[in-house]
């Protein structure tokens, strides 16, 4: 027993979240919302590609570029996004889509692992696509298969929402075309649980970094001559933000272990993951604007871009409630016959 | 990562598991918060003793085994699992020895572990004062060097000692230097409860069990051997020690999976119920999960050498958030059923303790904010 990230996992997340920090900033996250300029961004997403980021979970073999990492090194890594709130698909293309171009020997994976080429993943059907209004490639459902789309061979629409910088877009896919990813509940269950494990952690990521920025802003706003984050009503209240971050953390990493080492529990281990994730987020969120007062209503503040991202995070690839009635039927609590996607596939 | 279990730890989980299955009451016991009660317990505590199980962790000189943190863990594990009776030495084992062990000279280590290990002598946690609570530093009870008779001579009351009329030993913080500011001023005793002068009245818990004491001390004598960790030392040893009780040796996830299984049990027998039931079930049976998950990290912490300090505030304020909402929940499924007197209406009205003892969650959170957080004090 050892519950500590290792150190080759650790590694790719550490030299990431060095690029991250010094690179991706409020600015950035402006810049992803529509009618910024996004340079700046594909900039920072190629750079953390040249790193080995995008192919973290890709196969060594494949094309050589690989790193060949498996789902322990993705909690880590994804954490290190959220925290940045970089608008870029990072669940959608390393924990999802690289590792499946690989294995369906896709043309475009060097473009993809390169950075240059952005790609998005939904398995949600009929959902707003995040990053579908920008990516080059996307991957959707049809029917019990997922396949990969050029931007030209779909049709998009995109939505607006309340976080600008997810870039959401309704995606209709023709009948025919587009190259197989993957098909069948079993591997598309494994595709989902990553996309479900890499979003738990950037929620994670999320709540860290509303906390810290909050904490930061309590212990320099005075009202009554002291420090509001000297009241207690204040204190307590973050106080149980930091306990639900706290908390939900080793539950990710462990879905990313139990993802790794094929624990017979992984698909529990993972929705669990994504409740606590979740739940955390919100309330960090929630917290976050509460102790800023009428600053953290405000769009020129930059709590709320990460608060919108920790929102629209929580509901993506199933939200607590789905989640948590996949587990009530695992635990033999449900009602017969329910199902959504949470609930395919076998049990590792 | 890796969470799986050695070798080693499975063989010590399935020697465990056999001698458990092979001598836990097939009956549950009367509450150890009760006269008879304690007395069966105690009957089970040395039972668990004579096999080496009563304080796995500790050497072996002491009656331990030198198990591993992790070890102890799996014990934990399996003990809740088999319905064991909870401890009611618990508050020597887990409060008192850790402070022996780390302050403790040799003769008092050898004096007081293996008698506490057996179940001989049975420690009672003397902090709070009538009017010294929270504020702990607050406390008044003082001890006055009597050189003719080379000891100290205690006076003061205490209250709301767990057990405190069935025990036979309280240890506790005396204020033996009234000049001094505060938290400077105070030392740790050990106080036979038979000693003259002690005065004990049991009184009853919300629950109904007689398991609280007043101990009253009029001018009893101890020696100096009886100061734990040097005089004036008190506040210092006392708080080194804290974060055992708050933390995870005085609550294991075992004792909060095992009531996670059984809430599961008990809403599988309901069928399957409204979807806001389930959904309750189902978060409290995360989060029970989701306490083991932090304190499988918190040892791989603790055995590397780290230090947790601060954090076992954390586990204080989730193990006794937890503890409610696994009983609130039981309690919604149980209808009207539950308020019968049984195993969940007795948890349920002792898990409402818990976030009031071991330091209320108020203060862990106000040390969650300053201490983790760096919040300003005021
Ligand atoms: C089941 C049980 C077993 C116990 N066993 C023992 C034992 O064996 N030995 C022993 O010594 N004691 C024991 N206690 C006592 C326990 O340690 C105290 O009850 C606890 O420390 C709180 O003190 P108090 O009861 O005086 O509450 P008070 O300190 O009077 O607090 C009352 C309320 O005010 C709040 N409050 C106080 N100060 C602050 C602050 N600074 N900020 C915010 N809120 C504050 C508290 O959180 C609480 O809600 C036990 C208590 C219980 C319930």
């Amino acid at each position: 027993m050892r519950f500590a990230v290792a150190e080759h996992d650790a590694a790719l997340a550490e030299a990431a979240g060095e690029v991250l920090t010094k690179q991706a900033g409020a600015e950035q996250i402006r810049a992803g919302w529509p009618g910024g300029r996004t340079e700046g961004v594909d900039a920072v997403w190629r750079t953390l590609a040249g790193v080995g980021v995008t192919g973290a979970l890709v196969p060594e073999n494949a094309d050589g570029v690989g790193l060949g990492l498996d789902e322990n090194a993705l909690a880590p890594l994804m954490e290190a996004f959220g925290r940045s709130g970089l608008p870029v698909p990072a669940a959608e293309t390393v924990a999802v889509g690289a590792p499946l171009l690989a294995a369906a020997g896709a043309p475009q994976l060097p473009s993809v692992l390169r950075g240059s080429a952005l790609l998005t993943v939904s398995l949600a059907p009929d959902a707003p696509v995040p990053f579908a209004a920008r990516a080059d490639l996307i991957a959707v459902p049809r029917g019990d298969e997922l396949r990969l789309y050029s931007r030209d061979e779909v049709e998009t629409e995109p939505v607006d929402s309340v976080d600008g910088s997810r870039r959401l877009a309704r995606v209709h896919a023709p009948a025919g075309g587009g190259l197989l990813l993957a098909e069948g509940p079993a591997e598309l269950a494994v595709a989902y649980r990553r996309g479900v494990l890499a979003t738990a952690a950037l929620l994670v990521g999320l709540g860290e970094r509303m906390l810290e920025l909050t904490v930061a802003h309590v212990r320099e706003r005075h009202q009554f001559g002291v420090p509001v984050g000297s009241f207690q009503a204040v204190k307590h209240a973050l106080a149980d933000v930091e306990l639900a971050v706290r908390f939900a953390r080793p539950a990710v990493l462990a879905a990313g272990w139990a993802q790794a080492a094929g624990d017979p529990e992984t698909a529990v281990r993972t929705s669990m993951a994504k409740v606590l994730a979740s739940e955390a987020a919100r309330k960090a969120a929630r917290t976050a604007i509460q102790c800023h007062g009428a600053m953290g209503y405000t769009t020129e503040y930059d709590l709320h871009l990460y608060a919108k991202r920790a929102w629209a995070l929580a509901g993506d690839w199933g939200g607590p409630a789905e989640h948590r009635e996949f587990i009530a039927r695992r635990l033999g609590l449900g009602l017969a016959g329910a199902s959504g996607i949470v609930s395919e596939g076998t049990g590792t | 990562m890796d969470l799986t279990w050695s070798p080693e730890e499975e063989a010590f989980r399935q020697e465990a598991r056999e001698w458990l299955a092979a001598n836990v009451p097939a009956n549950p016991l009367p509450s150890g918060d009760t006269r008879e009660g304690f007395a069966a317990h105690l009957e089970w505590e040395r039972a668990l003793f004579e096999a080496r199980w009563s304080v796995v962790s500790w050497p072996e000189a002491y009656g331990g085994r030198d198990a591993s943190l992790w070890q102890w863990l799996v014990f934990e594990d399996e003990y809740h699992r088999a319905g064991a009776p909870a401890r009611v030495t618990q508050n020597g084992i887990f409060l008192l020895a850790p402070t022996v062990f780390a302050f403790g000279t040799q003769e008092q280590q050898r004096r007081i572990l293996p008698r506490m290990a057996a179940a001989q002598d049975l420690w009672a946690q003397g902090w709070s004062e009538p009017g010294a609570g929270s504020d702990l530093a607050g406390i008044r009870s003082r001890a006055v060097r009597d050189e003719g008779a080379g000891g100290w001579r205690l006076t003061g009351q205490k209250t709301w000692t767990t057990r405190g009329a069935f025990c036979t030993h309280l240890f506790g913080l005396f204020r033996t230097d009234p000049e001094a500011e505060r938290h400077r001023g105070l030392t740790y005793f050990l106080v036979p409860l038979d000693a003259p002068g002690v005065t004990v009245r049991g009184f009853e818990r919300l629950d109904g069990d007689e398991g609280f004491a007043e101990v009253f001390l009029d001018d009893v004598l101890v020696s100096d051997g009886d100061v734990l960790g040097g005089v004036g030392e008190g506040w210092r040893v006392a708080m080194a020690t804290t974060g055992s009780e708050r933390g995870l040796t005085l609550r294991s996830p075992g004792r909060f999976l095992h009531t996670a299984d059984r809430l599961l049990d008990l809403a599988r027998a309901k069928g399957p119920g409204a979807r806001r039931d389930r959904d309750r079930v189902v978060q409290s049976w995360i989060e029970a999960q989701a306490y083991e998950l932090f304190t499988l990290e918190q040892v791989t912490s603790i055995v590397e050498g780290r230090q947790v300090g601060a954090e076992s505030s954390l586990n204080k304020l989730f193990w006794s958030q937890l503890d409610i909402a696994l009983h609130e929940t039981a309690a919604e499924l149980l209808g009207p059923e539950a308020e019968v007197d049984g195993s969940w209406s007795r948890g349920f009205l002792f898990s409402l303790a818990g976030p009031i003892y071991a330091g209320t969650n108020e203060i862990q959170r106000n040390i969650v904010a300053e201490r983790l957080l760096g919040l300003p004090r005021r």
